[in-house]
């Protein structure tokens, strides 16, 4: 599939700022100023709020956007949006709550944690829910979205915290390391397992002509690369797929443990843990698509 | 809403015959130039007679070589596929839309798109295992097969014409149109003798469109047909009858 960068910025971005949004509304990162209030308040929504609109981006009418609120009975997608504005009207009532000193009770952070993270299994759900794409079509593509919400919110909870001068516990770096190393635990094993899914069809199912004989394209319908080979049928680097991981593996979770492990307390230690994690993220997200392969290459290549 | 409706007893769709296509594109020329001038945008048709044209077409041919048996014994055809929307009962380009421009209609079960409403996002042409839809590069909305819902309904053509443009052209009669929800119709008819197949059945799509696969082929010891016996049987008819008796009275 076509990696899109307005939609790999839109899932690490909004995925990071509710992964930090999860760990703020528990109460893990305390705001004793209304200075603090502001400041965080601002950068939480802004990560959730830039990859939604950089999501617009690739629409052949942004203009019509909100349309997509409306059928959350049967489409992800729609359901990820609303879920979306629903946190961020949420969050920002529970920021201006912090702002003016008024106490949120405890059912309403919970059910704010409870909506954050199913927001973060719609937008994996918009992907997991696609027969058409072996490999998103499995049950670990959500848990991935989950973990590495989990793990890179708790990533910039911890920086955030260094960079107000709150102490940060040994537990708690030790949380964000097993967090981490989980999250790319759980993402080795979908490179194992769903990485390696194949569809069902063959060319023989897709032209009902596998009782004939063997089947192979012979002519393509057209002369140049149409939309659907130009959105699906993405091979751009895919050979390269190895090295990316490395980097995305080396930038999104090493060098972020490494910096927990070695200095936890420190600011700028922290937000470089941060930079490199995104970066890392990056490269997982753009291979998430460019290495997913979609059932309509059949037709085409005679494999998928 | 882009909930799917409850199956709909009229289920309108096509059958083509892959026995009988030739592979001449005229239901590929005939879609794109009724569409472009029917339902909806025009269909983009950028740089047509330069390096790189781009466009979208809702009906595109494909060709396909089958083989049997290996090496010197290898015997092989070439199968010329058409390909457009199945208009499938369990649809999954209706389902995944977040606007509610994609839908199945509940009258006769053809899948359209509202045109107005849809913003662009591709999700429809993602979740399609068949590439049957394709996101217009001109006007950034998706394009489809509307099965010429302008043509099959339009009093103001005359009955021959009500019929997809595609199937009103094929020189060969290779695609044929009409309920595939009446049993005894004729084109559920022909798929029964036929043994008509869904496409990709793994995908739980549930298509509309049937493909009639080729005949088998003649076994290899088989006399082939006389084409001589065949005419020579025929007592001719009409201006040929009168032909036949001029020369006859010639002689």
């Amino acid at each position: 599939m076509r990696p899109a960068w307005s939609i790999i910025f839109f899932t690490t971005m909004s995925g990071l700022g509710l992964g930090l949004a999860g760990w703020i509304v528990i109460g893990l990162l305390p705001l004793m100023t209304q200075q603090a209030v502001i400041g965080v308040g601002v950068v939480t929504l802004a990560l959730i709020g830039a990859g939604l609109i950089s999501s617009t981006f690739h629409l052949g009418h942004p203009e019509r956007a909100w349309r997509a609120l409306s059928q959350w009975r049967s489409s992800w997608l729609s359901r990820e949006g609303v879920l979306a504005v629903i946190v961020m009207a949420g969050l920002a009532g529970w920021f201006a709550a912090g702002y003016s000193g008024t106490a949120v009770p405890i059912w309403a952070n919970l059910l704010l944690l409870v909506l954050i993270y199913l927001t973060v299994y719609a937008t994996s759900m918009i992907y997991a829910s696609l027969k058409t794409v072996a490999r998103w079509y499995h049950p670990l593509t959500p848990i991935c979205y989950l973990m590495f919400a989990a793990a890179g919110g708790l990533l910039v909870t911890l920086a955030m915290l260094a960079l107000l001068g709150l102490p940060i516990t040994a537990a708690l770096a030790q949380a964000g390391i097993v967090l981490m190393l989980s999250a790319w635990g759980v993402k080795f094993a979908w490179w194992r397992l769903a990485g390696m899914a194949k569809h069902a069809g063959s060319v023989e199912s897709a032209t009902g002509l596998g009782h004939l004989g063997t089947v192979r394209p012979l002519m393509p319908p057209h002369t140049e690369e149409n939309y659907l080979q130009h959105e699906m049928g993405f091979v751009v680097a895919r050979k390269h797929a190895d090295k990316l991981r490395i980097f995305a593996i080396a930038l999104g979770g090493v060098l972020p443990i490494i910096v927990l492990f070695v200095a936890p307390a420190s600011a700028a230690a922290l937000g470089f843990a941060v930079l490199s994690h995104v970066a890392g993220m990056f490269v997982e997200r753009w291979l998430f698509f460019a290495e997913a392969k979609h059932v309509v290459t059949l037709y085409y290549e005679g494999a998928a | 809403m882009t909930m799917l409706p409850e199956p709909s007893a009229i289920k309108l769709g096509l059958v083509i015959d892959l026995d009988i296509c030739v592979g001449c594109q005229a239901c590929v020329v005939n879609c794109k130039e009724w569409n472009t001038a029917g339902y909806g945008a025009p269909l983009a048709d950028e740089d047509a007679y330069g390096a790189a044209p781009t466009g979208a077409w809702l009906n595109r041919v494909h060709a396909y070589e089958v083989s049997e048996g290996a090496g010197e014994a290898q015997i092989s055809r070439t199968v010329h596929f058409p390909k457009s929307c199945l208009h499938c009962e369990e649809a999954p380009c209706v389902t995944v839309c977040p606007t509610g421009a994609s839908f199945k209609r509940a009258e006769d079960g053809i899948v359209l798109v509202n045109e107005d409403w849809c913003i662009g996002c591709g999700l429809c042409a993602w979740s399609c295992p068949y590439g049957a839809r394709e996101l217009d590069p001109a006007e950034g909305v998706m394009k489809k097969c509307t099965l010429c819902v302008d043509r099959i309904y339009n009093d103001n053509l005359p009955e021959e014409d009500r019929q997809p443009a595609c199937v009103r052209t094929c020189p060969t009669n290779a695609r044929h149109f009409g309920d595939l929800g009446d049993p005894n119709s004729e084109v559920s008819l022909m798929v029964a003798a036929r043994g008509g197949v869904d496409l990709m059945p793994e995908q739980d799509t549930r298509p509309v469109n049937k493909y009639l696969p080729p005949r088998p082929r003649r076994a290899a010891d088989e006399a082939p047909m006389s084409l001589v016996a065949m005419a020579e049987a025929e007592t001719p008819k009409g201006f040929w009858k009168w032909v036949d008796t001029a020369l006859e009275r010639m002689g």
